[in-house]
């Protein structure tokens, strides 16, 4: 493995397998009483976030914490970052603080690649921009994979706003490395340019698409990062692209629903397929905390990479 | 060049267990609140086999699971991070039980340190004993086993390598000597 986590698209086959399988075993560890492991006593992990979250920050938060390393978490709100300070000033702090891991969310794409030049310690790619998102690609294979069975052959659906999507374009690098078929379905407005160089198929029609998927992942339209008319309203949006109860009684039986939250009820997803027992939605959020606890195991558990 | 010896072949090993299992029987008067827990992977296999073996003479059915410790080891750092094995109890737990840790092999000791903080965590037997198919001495931790297969005395430079049906296709205790390069 890499010694750090910056896109999906680094992760070998050997590599994401890897991070599945240990995930596998510690998601064992969450169901006993004592949900702690020894095993980073005395390394500290940074959670570095320039941009809202909550799940995904508090998510890295519970699995360091599990594993026993030390969190400091850092938000650019209320830190010398609202004074002017860089980038590479604030990395270089934490370096000198004797961080051993960085996670990183920040709105710019490629500051975890910039940052990763810069400090010793892992980079851990927490989301940035409208780039990549590979924790959350991992825990979404984690999770089709559990409900699924396998990956290999199968074919998932991802709907929706892929062109502010960060979460698409992992799951796609990740998914295609895992030899499932992905399709894309998007109003051609929210597809990026270079859509065709991407390992999977692009489609506008969701309704031709869903009886042929055993996995659909919803994307949450992102209406912060949107500066022009992507779609002409949001009621024309949900019509052609939200999955509706009409929808849902498309898909074959043992399809689930995927989404990786926040979620705008009603508007990509109905509220009653939300909740339906096929959708692992909150299931997602649990998986979070053990893969990112496989992959700081894994990136900080051995000896330290050079 | 490396030389190789086998010191136990498959019905030496066939020997050696039934007689550990008797002697569990024997020193737990018949096994009753016992837990065998094996450590990954050729401990959850020999674990497993203490367990048939046990309901073949007594008739009682003991449970048997796996302690992977792999988190609780002191040399992760040395080596880049490992796969994990698996930790999996028996549905009744290990509380107030007599938990038997079983192993192919006892050395440094250190692998029995960690399943006893592996054990912590997991619960609170009332009291914890080992079973080890070799022992091959070179001990750096105060730590015995209660149940031997063989005693085996070696040299440090000198590696143990069991092979199991299960996992291996072939049973067997080779005694490797690392010789002159």
């Amino acid at each position: 493995m890499n010694r750090h986590l910056i896109s999906a698209g680094d992760l070998t086959k050997d590599d994401a397998l890897l991070i599945l399988d240990t995930a596998e075993e510690l998601a064992r560890v969450s169901e006993r009483s004592i949900k702690k492991l020894p095993t980073l006593r005395g390394r500290t992990v940074v959670n570095l976030f320039f941009e809202d979250s909550t799940r995904t920050r508090i998510s890295f938060e519970a699995a360091a914490k599990r594993l026993s390393a030390d969190v400091i978490n850092f938000s650019a709100k209320g830190s010398s970052v609202s004074k002017g300070e860089s980038l590479k000033d604030t990395a270089l702090t934490l370096e000198a603080m004797g961080a051993d891991a960085v996670v990183i969310r920040h709105g710019a794409s490629g500051a975890p690649h910039r940052l990763a030049t810069w400090v010793r310690g892992s980079v851990v790619n927490a989301g940035d921009g409208t780039h990549e998102h590979p924790t959350q690609a991992l825990l979404d294979a984690f999770s089709m994979r559990r409900r699924l069975g396998g990956l290999d052959g199968r074919r998932i659906t991802i709907v929706g706003d892929v062109l502010h999507s960060r979460v698409a374009r992992s799951n796609v690098l990740l998914l295609a490395t895992l030899g499932a078929d992905v399709t894309l379905v998007a109003p051609p407005t929210l597809l990026p340019v270079s859509v065709g160089s991407w390992p999977c198929e692009v489609s506008y029609d969701l309704d031709a698409v869903l009886p042929k998927s055993d996995a659909v992942m919803m994307l949450r339209v992102q209406k912060e990062r949107m500066n022009a008319a992507y779609f002409p309203s949001e009621r024309e949006y949900s019509r052609r692209y939200g999955l509706d109860r009409d929808r849902f009684a498309k898909m074959p039986d043992q399809a689930i629903v995927m989404h990786p939250g926040p979620m705008n009820r009603g508007m990509e997803i109905a509220a009653e397929v939300a909740d339906s027992p096929r959708s692992t939605i909150v299931e997602q959020v649990a998986n979070g905390v053990t893969i990112r606890m496989a992959v700081l195991y894994l990136l900080l558990g051995g000896e330290t990479l050079a | 060049m490396s030389e190789s010896r086998a010191v136990l072949e498959g019905p030496d090993i066939h020997r050696a267990l039934t007689r550990i299992a008797h002697e569990i029987l024997e020193r737990t008067k018949g096994a009753g609140e016992v837990v065998l827990l094996g450590i990954p992977t050729r401990g959850a296999t020999l674990a497993r086999r203490l367990g048939d073996r046990i309901e073949q003479f007594e008739g009682v059915k003991i449970p048997v699971g796996s302690i992977d410790i792999t988190m609780y080891r002191d040399d992760l750092r040395l080596k880049p991070a490992r796969p994990l094995g698996r930790t999996e109890l028996p549905p009744d737990g290990i509380d107030g039980k007599t938990v038997v840790l079983v192993d192919d092999v006892l050395y440094s000791g250190r692998t029995v340190r960690a399943a006893l903080d592996a054990l912590n965590d997991l619960g609170r037997p009332t009291s914890v004993q080992l079973a080890t198919l070799v022992d091959r001495g070179h001990r750096e931790l105060p730590i015995r086993a209660d149940y031997v297969g063989k005693n085996l005395p070696t040299a440090k430079s000198e590696k143990v390598k069991v092979y199991l049906e299960e996992t291996d296709g072939r049973e067997a205790v080779l005694l490797i000597k690392e010789g002159a390069k």
